[in-house]
């Protein structure tokens, strides 16, 4: 039941663009693929040859493995690959907020706050607070003056809930 | 020695991916005028000092067959935060564990989480394991499926 409900939302929703279609489509994986995509979700090893070092991990060739990484990015299964950099650490200022869009102004909501350029994520979510999206900005003031606009724009009740602790995070999805 | 300058150069590139080559430091090196040494030792210097978390993927989780991924909010009363935050962040389903403010009346929900599954039912049944075994149901876990990603851009990660 609650299968095919989730289903049902990612078909029939009358506000999915051809983006988000493609952001969800399943890729068929070969051995090489999953194990190289399990591999990369930990560390690449920091040395002068990094694909060489992989590759002896998983019975592979150098030359094997830096094709399939080029094919995963091309794919769009890998979207970065490379150094990851703490954004807290860096200069920059970053919240995850939300909105309360009401069911009819769903479509319209989106629009202006897609328009944002300080809106990395967008997300709708199953709950009266329905719009999830975190902003990035230069510093706090203009973090408040861009959440600010946006519930001006949008007219909607709005939660600016900024990180205060971090005690976990490690996304590691095995295939 | 790699200056304040050539650091910001080389992050700039390397935040567009590391090249795919054989020797993708010695390339970096190469451009920047730099010694490939010193372009890893830079970059052990930053895993050390946690600027840099880590290097490697990050994947399309959809793409994967993870099509199903629930932020699950918890309301924890504040003397009990720091354990609990620590209890659901070990747990292996779950991908992030951050403690944010309530906004109260409108929200009183202080941790947040993530687990993600192959369909909704493997997120709930993830979630009532998670709760079970510890006796975490006075906290109130809530499930918010996401049901659309309309935007996913890089900027949450450097620049």
């Amino acid at each position: 039941m609650a299968n095919a409900k989730e289903k049902d939302s990612h078909v029939n929703s009358a506000f999915s663009s051809r983006k988000s279609k493609l952001l969800q489509q399943i890729v068929e994986l070969d051995d090489l693929e999953r194990s190289l995509i399990n591999e990369l979700q930990g560390d690449l090893p920091l040395v002068e040859k990094p694909f060489l070092a992989v590759a002896d991990k998983i019975g592979s060739t150098e030359q094997e493995v830096i094709k399939c990484l080029q094919q995963l990015l091309d794919k769009g299964v890998i979207t970065r690959f490379g150094p990851l950099f703490d954004i807290s650490k860096g200069s920059g200022c970053f919240s995850l907020c939300a909105l309360k869009v009401p069911e009819s102004r769903i479509s319209e909501v989106t629009e202006v706050v897609n328009s944002f350029t300080q809106v990395a994520h967008n997300y709708l979510r199953e709950n009266e607070w329905n719009m999830w999206f975190v902003l990035a900005c230069e510093d706090q003031k203009v973090l408040t003056e861009t959440f600010d606009n946006i519930l001006l724009q949008t007219q909607c009740r709005g939660i600016n809930c900024p990180k205060e602790k971090e005690f976990f995070i490690g996304l590691y999805l095995p295939v | 020695m790699i200056d304040a300058y050539q650091q910001k150069q080389i992050l700039n590139r390397l935040s567009k991916g590391l090249p795919l080559c054989e020797h993708p430091y010695a390339e970096l090196a190469i451009d920047y005028g730099v010694d490939e040494a010193e372009i890893i030792n830079f970059l052990k210097r930053s895993l050390a000092n946690h600027t840099l978390k880590r290097i490697g993927a990050v994947v399309n989780h959809h793409k994967l067959g993870y099509s199903s991924n629930a932020m699950v909010v918890w309301n924890v009363p504040d003397n009990r935060v720091d354990d609990i935050g620590e209890l659901l962040g070990s747990q292996s389903k779950v991908t992030l564990c951050y403690q944010r403010p309530r906004k109260l009346p409108d929200w009183p929900y202080n941790l947040f989480t993530m687990i993600h599954g192959k369909c909704r039912q493997q997120v709930l049944d993830y979630l009532e394991l998670i709760v079970t075994q510890n006796n975490l149901q006075q906290f109130q876990p809530q499930a918010l499926f996401s049901t659309k990603q309309y935007k996913q851009t890089g900027a949450s990660y450097y620049g």
